[in-house]
């Protein structure tokens, strides 16, 4: 088992709701603050974002944000340089787009985030069909492969991705890209079908974006990640400060009012 | 051309590269499109359609003024002609028809220079199918007449103002669009391109121009023409065509924009749900392709098209934006055709290497693709040196 999902499970068997925040690499010269602020305020792992030039599965605030990271020069190399001045315990998860990996070299990638000490990847335009490439490279490192399971997934894929997963499964919230927050929300249903299949541990996303959302998901699953609203955050010309507060207001609304 | 694996690999490209919400559609459209592609009631319909709504068959016609020029012997396959003004009508009466098969009821799509646009919002005002066309901001301001036809024929147009704002950038926003509405929308995908079964279905729908072409120059006494050219964006033209042509000894051509050459100049990669040839940088960011055709600024090229490249059946030229224009005006001359300025590219590359790459007295079949008329505007301003 990739480390990553023996902290997190370790992390559930304490009856812990997991705060997955998530930032884009290089967005600010000082990003790497931002995720210690993050990890201060309760994070209990971080999904750092590798920008993109043509992120299909983001929404307009995560676009903005990859272009303009993009724009200061960030690489994968440099995001990984900057996490040398990151003091942090928690698991560390890349997300970004097959073709930056592709085009790195899958094995050479898979070493660069486990010599970074990122434990993890979700890379969402990878399917599982086509994944073994990317699964054999990271086979002799210790970097876990995160897939996502959507409202529309029918339960025969569910269990192959259940059984695929590593780390977490992904459990979308809606039919949506990132940042979309409109309408009910299917996490409840999809947590349930994954746990159907599989006991890794399942978090939720896509439209997380206010503390309510984040308890709400956070009772049906085991724990949740909030993207969109943190960049914006950010974007905004948010710093440390404003990161701490903001992620704090989601642990304490999902651990909820102390006994 | 054969058919793709069972993952959708045409050799070491294609595949299915989406996020996971769209994996299901992407399933389902697969078995939708074999099932009715083995159905003769649907392709019955089909070629009813094209033929008596899109006036399929286009003619094949000898471009004798040209060909005395050239020294060679120059035919056009006239796609020019058909409904719409270009051959992408042939795709989105397929996809159409296949909408609604599939029980949905409405459509998107993305469009560059607005033919693949103008021709869905054509196909699903017939059906009368809701349609939404995405499009580049540059490309609305750049074909904004194309924007007013899609909108008489009832489609909405959403501007695109992400990244490069021109077709890059409306297919990543019409795919994050269907992943929100993939329950009742189908995605009318334009090229050959795209993840698994797009690629193949879309030259599937185009193949019947090299059906038709290959049927035509027989009668001309000319099998196989020794070159068949075709320009290339995506390349469902040049799919379409070649189709008819990938097992007789014709040397098939496919004819790029310089700034958008994902063969000559591109490197493999993943983008929009396919593995194929690619232009970026060293880092795998996917580079602007800068074309004075909208419906060649792409910087990547269908799956199979990579593949035909690879294994030497078919080679792809680029021709830069300066041939492009003083082709337009030798076709528009000498045979009384104004072509589109994606189509003018095969023939400035034609019109170059007749005598050179092309030995003289060669039989040569263009595909032209498409008419001039929406690039008109923005040819007079060119000539008159206004941009």
């Amino acid at each position: 088992m990739k480390s990553l999902e023996s902290q997190l499970r370790g992390l559930r068997d304490a009856g812990r709701k997991a705060l997955v925040p998530y930032f884009m690499g290089g967005l600010t010269p000082d990003w790497t603050r931002h995720v210690e602020a993050a990890v201060h305020a309760g994070a209990d792992a971080v999904e750092i974002g590798v920008p993109f030039s043509d992120p299909m599965m983001d929404g307009v605030v995560i676009q903005g944000a990859a272009l303009r990271a993009l724009a200061a020069g960030t690489t994968l190399d440099s995001i990984c340089a900057d996490l040398e001045r990151l003091s942090t315990s928690v698991p560390l998860v890349a997300m970004t787009y097959y073709n930056v990996f592709l085009h790195y070299g899958l094995e050479r990638s898979a070493g660069k985030l486990q010599a970074s000490g990122i434990s993890g990847a979700i890379v969402p335009d990878l399917t599982i069909e086509e994944a073994d490439g990317w699964r054999a490279a990271c086979r002799d490192h210790d970097v876990a492969t995160v897939f996502l399971v959507a409202p529309s997934t029918p339960p025969d894929r569910i269990r192959l991705i259940g059984a695929a997963t590593e780390g977490f499964a992904y459990a979308s919230a809606r039919m949506a890209v990132t940042g979309g927050s409109s309408g009910e929300g299917a996490g409840e249903r999809v947590v349930r079908q994954v746990r159907d299949v599989s006991t890794v541990p399942t978090y939720i996303g896509i439209g997380i974006g206010t503390p309510d959302q984040a308890r709400a998901a956070a009772l049906v699953s085991d724990g949740v990640i909030v993207g969109s609203a943190l960049v914006q955050v950010i974007l905004d010309g948010g710093g440390a400060s404003e990161v701490e507060g903001f992620v704090r207001s989601f642990r304490e609304a999902i651990d909820g009012p102390r006994a | 051309m054969s058919s793709p694996d069972s993952r959708g690999r045409f050799g070491n490209f294609g595949g299915r590269f989406v996020p996971e919400a769209l994996m299901p559609a992407c399933l389902e459209l697969e078995s939708a499109f074999v099932e009715a592609w083995n159905d003769p009631t649907f392709v019955d319909e089909y070629q009813r359609v094209l033929r008596e709504f899109a006036g399929r068959p286009t003619p094949v016609t000898h471009l004798e003024r040209l060909s005395e020029r050239l020294g060679i012997n120059l035919y056009a396959k006239r796609e020019d002609l058909a409904h719409t003004g270009s051959h992408k009508i042939n795709n989105v009466i397929g996809q159409t028809l296949l909408t609604q098969r599939m029980g949905k009821h409405r459509v998107i799509a993305e469009t560059g220079a607005g033919q693949h646009g103008v021709a869905t919002a054509t196909a699903a005002a017939r059906l009368g199918l809701e349609c939404t066309v995405y499009m580049g901001e540059v490309d609305t301001v750049r074909q904004s007449l194309n924007v007013f036809r899609m909108e008489l024929l009832g489609a909405t147009v959403v501007p695109v103002t992400a990244g490069s704002r021109t077709l890059k950038d409306a297919v990543n926003e019409a795919m994050r669009e269907w992943v929100a509405c993939v329950d009742d929308t189908h995605y009318c995908l334009g090229s050959v391109m795209g993840p698994h079964p797009f690629p193949w279905m879309v030259r599937e729908f185009q193949s019947i121009i090299g059906r038709e072409a290959l049927g035509q120059m027989r009668d001309l006494g000319v099998d196989p023409p020794d070159l068949v050219v075709a320009c290339v964006g995506g390349g469902s033209n040049a799919a379409g065509i070649f189709a008819g042509f990938a097992n007789s000894s014709a040397r098939l051509v496919g004819i790029e924009a310089a700034g958008g050459a994902a063969v000559a100049g591109g490197s493999p990669g993943v983008l929009h749900g396919m593995q194929s040839l690619l232009i970026q940088d060293e880092f795998g960011q996917i580079e602007e392709a800068h074309s004075i055709s909208a419906g060649l600024d792409y910087p990547g090229i269908g799956p199979e098209h990579a593949h035909l490249a690879e294994i030497g059946r078919a080679e792809y030229h680029p021709i830069g934006d300066e041939d492009v224009l003083d082709a337009l005006a030798l076709l528009s001359e000498m045979e009384g055709i104004i072509p589109a300025l994606e189509s003018a590219h095969a023939v400035a590359w034609i019109a170059r290497e007749a005598g050179h790459g092309i030995p003289k007295g060669s039989s040569v079949l263009l595909n032209l693709s498409g008419r001039g008329d929406k690039d008109v505007a923005q040819v007079r301003a060119m000539l008159r040196g206004e941009s």
